[in-house]
């Protein structure tokens, strides 16, 4: 009996302890608050048609590209591939039937629920107006909106993200199938891994900061607050040295997800498999030692300045290394162009420029003009909407007929990846242009000469819009319509493609032989018609 | 040679962040061509069907170690040039003149040493480096002018300062680019580039203001300062003539360089830093002083420091 078959009431999905049920519970979660935060985001284009703010007043305004954007980093990307893909994917590529704590793993979707639930919460009340990065002291001092409950919302879902980081070290340490040593792990595998730690690590430091930003709007503790002897700076490095890692957070699996389509699609061999698994790991532990170049013009010390400036364009290194390494990993291949390759493709290519303009951003004399414009929007948009929603959308699509065991309309596929391509260009292209010639961020109103950019920014949101509502039309319809997958439709190497689709409950019924390599493509095997 | 796409240059900064930008735009952009000509080609030479040569790669040291090394030399080669440049948005020159900037929600009030005020609109002269004291009534606020590629944070509770000298006559626009509430996006201000004989015309026009040193020795009096900091006191309270630039040790052992945000603090907050020697008896004129008050008792206690301390012009 598949996982999907056993129990069909709600009740055995609310308390099922299956990592895949509880994958499909977070997939529901986050592509809930995917329309919320996204709905948000069409406000935000449309308010931006005119010059003068087409559709809302300034506060509204503010209070929408803030829960776009905490709606967007904490209930859809954080969670994003983290915990729906790698839910359902490590116990498999592992041969695990489960991972390490399944009730711990179910409380997790709860806290992220119960999170989830106390933003909605704000929202409902009022909403909040600070940014997502509610920067002191006008979250704690002047802001006179529900900071305070969105924090405790952010605050709760923050546990969610360290009980799942903490559920899979131990799953990758103590479950893999006999045999199967670190470097024959898939690099997904590799990148869950690494995310982990920096989820156990970082959030906490998180959630300090948080109880620290209530206690100082509700008691005036003068922690952050100049007036009582605090240091708004503090908020910065305490903030960042979270939520910098937290860009890892989010791009990490999408490097995993397209290391894991590429080969298959090319039926190549990663280029440098134990490279690209040091790269992960060298870019999880520099990451932690560059917040700092979000401070470059805060008023931090010119030798703090020079410091993180270094250490910003060192991590940029491994994310060289392996964008140069998906490249090679065509060379002398086989290339198959099914849906999750375009999307894996527009990732490598979305994520180098999205990396690129990093550069700018990392060169002090650049920075300093650069920053706080829409040239960093556009950047961090195409690292993290280009890059990991790009690369989530293809695991999607890659995995779609092992969770289901029904393939998607191939066709369908293919012409939302290339209308998310389009769309997105164009909506954040010209923001780099904006940014270039000085229209500061989070404007609710701007200079007439910025139009032309923000209008063709704003239909580029309208066809993004489109490439993201695509899929989930055609998904509903192959789940009852698409063709039925079969074990290995792609014939990928991996252990989650030896048992059937959809998995068993248990996934294997003994515990699967370890591989003799990974990623063991052969360019000139034929290859299956899926 | 920089990019049209960057927006007038006007200030001695300007050119030198536009060749940078330049440069990184070929940079990256022959990187990115690179990798997606590649991508491209291997797509179109090695799609599935096509009669060519394939097999599997092995390890390739030698190509993995070219492209650590290549960025690596790369990178930190671009990190010495740009840190370079930096280090001279920290150095104004001597000859710079002051400008004290007060931000609030949601506007910028400035005042130039003779007293005269602004609102949203900075005078400055063609060609004469211009140095802001910038400090903020409430929330985060940035001084960001395009045209001169600069900005800089103006933060509540501490003075953060940023200079420029002018390049081009005419006004240039001045935003608000940290966010900072409602208004955030009406936070907007000019900068307007004056010939010098038509700027010291300016300054000296308007209403007759006493200098902010000037003005500074009254508050310094009318707040009782100068009960306790005068030679003629019973109390025993540290002279502050020529304070700043001192080195100052602490009672708990630091010493410190006594800045504008050193002062402001010993203002504000009398028991943060105590000088060695004297007793902790100064009370906090949080409330009293306002931030311009603060930044007239600092350009008068700069004065003390020089021989022509009446103030106004140097």
């Amino acid at each position: 009996m598949n996982y999907l078959e056993d129990g069909l009431t709600l009740r055995s999905w609310f308390t099922t302890t299956d990592h895949k049920r509880i994958a499909i519970l977070y997939a529901a979660g986050i592509t809930f608050f995917f329309f919320i935060g996204g709905f948000a985001a069409m406000l935000i284009r449309l308010q931006l048609l005119t010059p003068g703010g087409a559709i809302v007043s300034h506060e509204t305004y503010n209070k929408l590209f803030t829960v776009h954007g905490v709606i967007m980093v904490w209930l859809f990307l954080i969670p994003s591939i983290p915990a729906v893909l790698g839910n359902f994917l490590i116990p498999l590529m592992i041969g695990a039937h489960d991972v390490a704590f399944p009730r711990l793993n179910l409380l997790s979707w709860y806290i992220y629920v119960t999170g989830g639930a106390i933003v909605l919460l704000a929202l409902l009340l009022g909403g909040v107006d600070t940014g997502w990065t509610f920067y002191t002291p006008f979250s704690t001092m002047f802001s006179n909106t529900w900071v305070a409950i969105t924090l405790a919302g952010v605050f709760v879902t923050g546990f969610s993200s360290i009980l799942t980081g903490l559920n899979f070290i131990v799953t990758v340490h103590t479950l893999r199938t006999p045999g199967l040593g670190w470097f024959k792990l898939p690099l997904f595998v590799w990148a869950l891994y690494a995310t982990s730690v920096i989820l156990v690590l970082a959030t906490p430091v998180l959630a300090i900061t948080i109880v620290l930003v209530i206690a100082e709007r509700l008691f005036q503790i003068g922690v952050f607050d100049p007036a009582h002897g605090g240091d708004p700076l503090l908020f910065q490095h305490l903030f960042w040295f979270y939520s910098h890692p937290a860009v890892y957070i989010m791009v990490l699996p999408a490097m995993g997800v397209a290391s894991e389509i590429i080969p298959c699609f090319a039926r190549q061999r990663v280029f440098g498999y134990r490279l690209m698994a040091y790269a992960i790991l060298a870019i999880a532990s520099v990451g932690f030692l560059v917040w700092g170049h979000h401070m470059f013009v805060a008023g931090q010390s010119l030798a703090a300045s020079m410091v993180f400036s270094a250490l910003s364009f060192l991590v940029a290194v491994p994310s060289a290394i392996k964008v140069f390494n998906w490249t090679a990993t065509l060379y002398k291949s086989s290339i198959r162009f099914d849906a999750p390759m375009l999307y894996a493709l527009g990732f490598v290519g979305l994520f180098t420029i999205g990396g690129l303009t990093g550069l700018f951003l990392a060169s002090l004399p650049l920075d300093v003009d650069l920053t706080d414009t829409y040239f960093v929007v556009a950047h961090f948009h195409y690292i993290m909407v280009g890059g990991s929603v790009m690369a989530y959308f293809g695991g999607l699509h890659f995995w779609w007929p092992k969770a289901t065991g029904r393939m998607y309309p191939e066709v369908w596929g293919r012409l939302a990846a290339a209308f998310i391509f389009f769309g997105f260009n164009l909506t954040f292209f010209p923001q780099f242009i904006l940014g270039m010639l000085g229209m500061p961020r989070r404007y609710a109103t701007y200079p007439d000469r910025f139009q032309v950019l923000h209008v063709m920014s704003s239909a580029g949101a309208v066809a993004l819009a489109v490439g993201y509502l695509l899929p989930f039309a055609y998904f509903a319809w192959s789940l009852r319509s698409g063709r039925a997958a079969g074990r290995n439709p792609f014939g990928a190497t991996g252990l989650e493609w030896q048992t059937d689709s959809p998995p068993p409950t248990h996934n294997f019924d003994r515990p699967p032989p370890a591989p003799a390599g990974v990623y063991e493509y052969d360019p000139n095997a034929p290859q299956p018609a899926a | 040679m920089s990019l049209p796409l960057l927006g007038t240059a006007a200030s001695t900064i300007a050119p030198r962040t536009d060749h940078l930008f330049t440069f990184m735009v070929l940079l990256c952009g022959f990187v990115a061509l690179g990798v997606f000509v590649m991508m491209v080609f291997f797509a179109v030479r090695y799609r599935e069907g096509s009669q060519v040569s394939r097999g599997n790669i092995g390890r390739h040291r030698g190509v993995e170690i070219t492209w650590i090394l290549v960025p690596l030399v790369i990178f930190m080669g671009i990190f010495a040039w740009t840190a370079f440049g930096f280090v001279q948005l920290y150095r104004p020159p001597d000859d710079a003149l002051p400008v004290y900037l007060v931000a609030k929600q949601w506007m910028w009030k400035l005042q130039h040493r003779n007293g005269r005020r602004e609102i949203n609109e900075l005078h400055v002269p063609l060609g004469q480096p211009v140095h802001l004291l910038m400090t903020s009534q409430d929330a985060i606020h940035s001084f960001f002018v395009p045209a001169f590629r600069l900005k800089q944070d103006v933060v509540p509770g501490r003075y953060t300062s940023l200079w420029f000298t002018a390049t081009r006559l005419g006004e240039f626009q001045l935003f608000c680019a940290e966010y900072c509430g409602t208004d955030h996006s009406r936070m907007l201000g000019r900068i307007v580039v004056m010939p010098p004989a038509q700027y010291a015309q300016w300054l000296s026009s308007g209403p007759a203001h006493p200098s902010l040193a000037q003005y500074g020795f009254v508050r310094f009096r009318q707040l009782g300062c100068s009960g306790c900091h005068s030679p003629q006191s019973t109390v025993h309270a540290p002279l502050l003539d020529g304070l700043l630039g001192r080195t100052v040790h602490l009672q708990d052992g630091r010493t410190i360089v006594a800045d504008e945000t050193y002062v402001r603090d010993s203002i504000l907050l009398p028991k943060k830093d105590l000088v060695a020697g004297y007793a902790p008896i100064m009370p906090s004129f949080a409330g009293q002083a306002s931030e311009e008050d603060i930044q007239a008792l600092i350009a008068y206690l700069r004065s003390t420091g020089r021989p022509d301390a009446a103030g106004g012009s140097r």
